[in-house]
């Protein structure tokens, strides 16, 4: 039933990632393509948007009422607004603002910006040496290094910036799961506000994140389908443009879905891991 | 937590994060009103250079923003459909413990009843409009107003039939919820768009909204059913003790004891669900239903020269979002605290 899978795709991906592909190769690998392309948005925009939701959360506890003003203005915001609506807006932005002629970013070697998309520096391998590949211009193109297009960036930063307002009230609902009275016997044995943050607070904190931040990262992998809207290259729009194009649309459809239940399956996996090892640790 | 007092150094930032929040605050002022144009001036808009919004693009665009391909003449239906539905949602949100269930059943199939032969016509000398024409906001309330309804009740039932003591229904329903919470929406949109038609012999053909509602019901049902099964977990069992011992059928104790409490309980999360419905429609433009962001994007894409002035265009859609998100949200508030000053009972 799958052997439409080794014939030949016949359509073309515009952004492949590290994987190399051609529209004469096999179907499967232009899904295995649409995966990439789905976990090369996600698994770094899952990274920040822990990062910047934590930030905000912590920015919503802070001391000084400015920033607790702007950490829930932002979070009132982000998440009453459409992620579509969203992730156009960061498009079309990106396409006017980001400039016309290649900018070299000052602050990083070999990090360049344009209309093209951003590049930056890229570990290669070249007869099993690994070496660095720095982007650089080459009349009005850039070569070398690795470059993300403006559909990828858009993709990210909609993302990022969307789920980390989430994470932001999974993390302040674990943080406010963790008794005050513990950080102040922490402080009242001389421990800095840093230590009692980190040493106290975090650790017990997680624990209880863990399950809400499973849901959080799930949906930041499922939504990264709406790449379609930008043209990005993802696994729901490749699987449907093999759809348009085998006509077995049923057998593209159980392919797409167990490869997305795989996806679920191994993070709440990975999740339950990290419970497990975490819970063991606070035990002993 | 502060056990110290704030030395200088903390007030400096302090400050410093005011002044930061004022200038941002003032920037935007200073952009989104001071300098913005309001008219629909093209090069008015165009010798600000950005210094100030365009909404004039607003004004410009406003009829296929809020109505998107509805035939230019008839748009007073949606124009009168819009009113109509808001004032159901209104009477809704207002004092939603003041109703009955019956009540607002009725009132809502009366709704959607009005709406549908404004929208649709074919009776009474109204034009047959097409579903695939609909767009706009009243397309977006369409969408997320009968979702709701539907997979409420359907929701219900999975969470129950997760419960059952038919092994093949529970297996059903476990299967069915877990494999559609796992999978993006966006993919159930294709399915039910592209896919579908290619499976289905054209003679059972259903227009694309339906099709596109009906995906959208499974899809929400799925997460209801899981929202609905943790308020079922909070009923303890002495409940159902009770109910047997005052001579309740199965069916009695599920509908007048079990499910009030459940729902209750988990009134919050039906809200944010309620919410995410509501901004999810947005995903239909995909499949190309041209709802309030769907019809942002047909009326500035084919527009060069109010092109440019997208940010606004996004900005206008978006406050529309987040009015109706923070109603929502809001009333779901509102009802929580009611309870919390009856104590539960009401």
């Amino acid at each position: 039933m799958l052997d439409f899978l080794h014939q030949p795709a016949g359509f073309g991906i515009g952004e492949t990632g590290l994987l190399v592909y051609d529209a004469s190769q096999p179907l499967w690998r232009a899904l295995a393509v649409g995966l990439g392309n789905t976990l090369r948005v996600s698994l770094p925009a899952l990274v920040f948007a822990t990062v910047l939701g934590t930030l905000i959360a912590l920015a919503r506890r802070s001391v000084h009422p400015g920033l607790r003003t702007a950490g829930n203005v932002y979070i009132d915001v982000v998440r009453n607004v459409p992620l579509l609506v969203q992730l156009l807006m960061w498009y079309f932005l990106l396409l006017d603002g980001l400039p016309d002629t290649t900018l070299t970013l000052g602050w990083v070697q070999g990090v360049t910006l344009s209309k093209g998309g951003l590049s930056f520096p890229w570990l290669v391998a070249d007869h099993g040496a690994w070496s660095w590949s720095i982007p650089t211009q080459d009349g009005l193109s850039v070569t070398g290094g690795a470059t993300v297009t403006p559909e990828y960036l858009a993709v990210f930063m909609a993302l990022v910036t969307y789920t980390a307002a989430f994470v932001a009230e999974v993390v302040r609902a674990g943080l406010e799961s963790v008794p005050q009275s513990l950080s102040e016997s922490a402080q009242t044995l001389g421990a800095r506000p840093r230590q009692v943050m980190l040493r106290v607070v975090l650790p017990q904190a997680l624990r209880t994140m863990v399950p809400a931040m499973t849901n959080q990262y799930l949906n930041l992998i499922k939504n990264s389908s709406l790449a379609v809207a930008v043209g990005y290259p993802d696994l729901v729009s490749v699987g449907n443009t093999a759809v348009n194009q085998t006509g077995r649309a049923v057998e593209c459809i159980l392919v797409m879905m167990s490869i997305y239940l795989t996806l679920s399956l191994l993070t709440a996996a990975l999740m339950n891991w990290f419970n497990a090892r975490h819970a063991l640790r606070g035990q002993s | 937590m502060m056990v110290k007092k704030p030395g200088a150094m903390s007030t400096a930032m302090s400050a410093f994060f005011w002044v930061a929040l004022v200038y941002a605050a003032w920037r935007l002022l200073d952009w989104g009103v001071l300098n913005a144009v309001f008219r629909p001036d093209e090069p008015a808009c165009h010798a600000l250079e950005r210094s100030g919004a365009c909404w004039g693009v607003i004004t410009e665009k406003i009829r296929p923003l809020l109505f998107g391909r509805y035939p230019h003449d008839e748009q007073w239906r949606p124009l009168l459909a819009l009113p109509l539905m808001l004032l159901g949602a209104g009477a809704l949100l207002w004092r939603p413990w003041a109703l009955s269930l019956r009540g607002v059943m009725l009132g809502a199939g009366l709704l959607s009843l009005a709406v549908g032969v404004l929208m649709h016509g074919g009776v009474a000398g109204l034009v047959v409009v097409p579903s695939d024409q609909w767009g706009g906001l009243p397309l977006t309330l369409i969408l997320a107003g009968m979702t709701m309804a539907l997979s409420l009740p359907l929701g219900i039932a999975l969470a129950l039939g997760r419960r059952a003591s038919w092994s093949w229904v529970r297996w059903a329903c476990t299967g069915f919820i877990e494999v559609t919470r796992g999978v993006p929406l966006v993919m159930v949109l294709f399915m039910a768009a592209f896919m579908l038609p290619a499976i289905i012999p054209a003679r059972f053909e259903v227009s694309l909204l339906w099709r596109v509602m009906i995906a959208l019901t499974l899809f929400s049902a799925a997460y209801l059913a899981e929202i609905v099964r943790g308020g079922l977990q909070t009923v303890g069992s002495d409940q159902f003790d009770a109910a047997k011992v005052m001579g309740l059928s199965g069916w009695q104790t599920q509908r007048l004891v079990v499910l009030p409490q459940a729902l209750r309980a988990v009134l919050p999360a039906l809200v944010s669900h309620a919410i995410g419905l509501l901004k999810d429609t947005s995903l239909v433009m995909v499949v190309s239903l041209h709802e309030l962001t769907g019809a942002l994007s047909l009326s500035l894409g084919g527009d060069p020269q109010w092109r440019p002035y997208y940010l606004e265009g996004y900005l206008f859609v978006a406050a529309i979002y987040a009015a109706m998100c923070l109603s929502l949200s809001r009333a779901g508030r509102r009802v929580e605290q009611r309870w919390l000053v009856s104590g539960g009972q009401q």
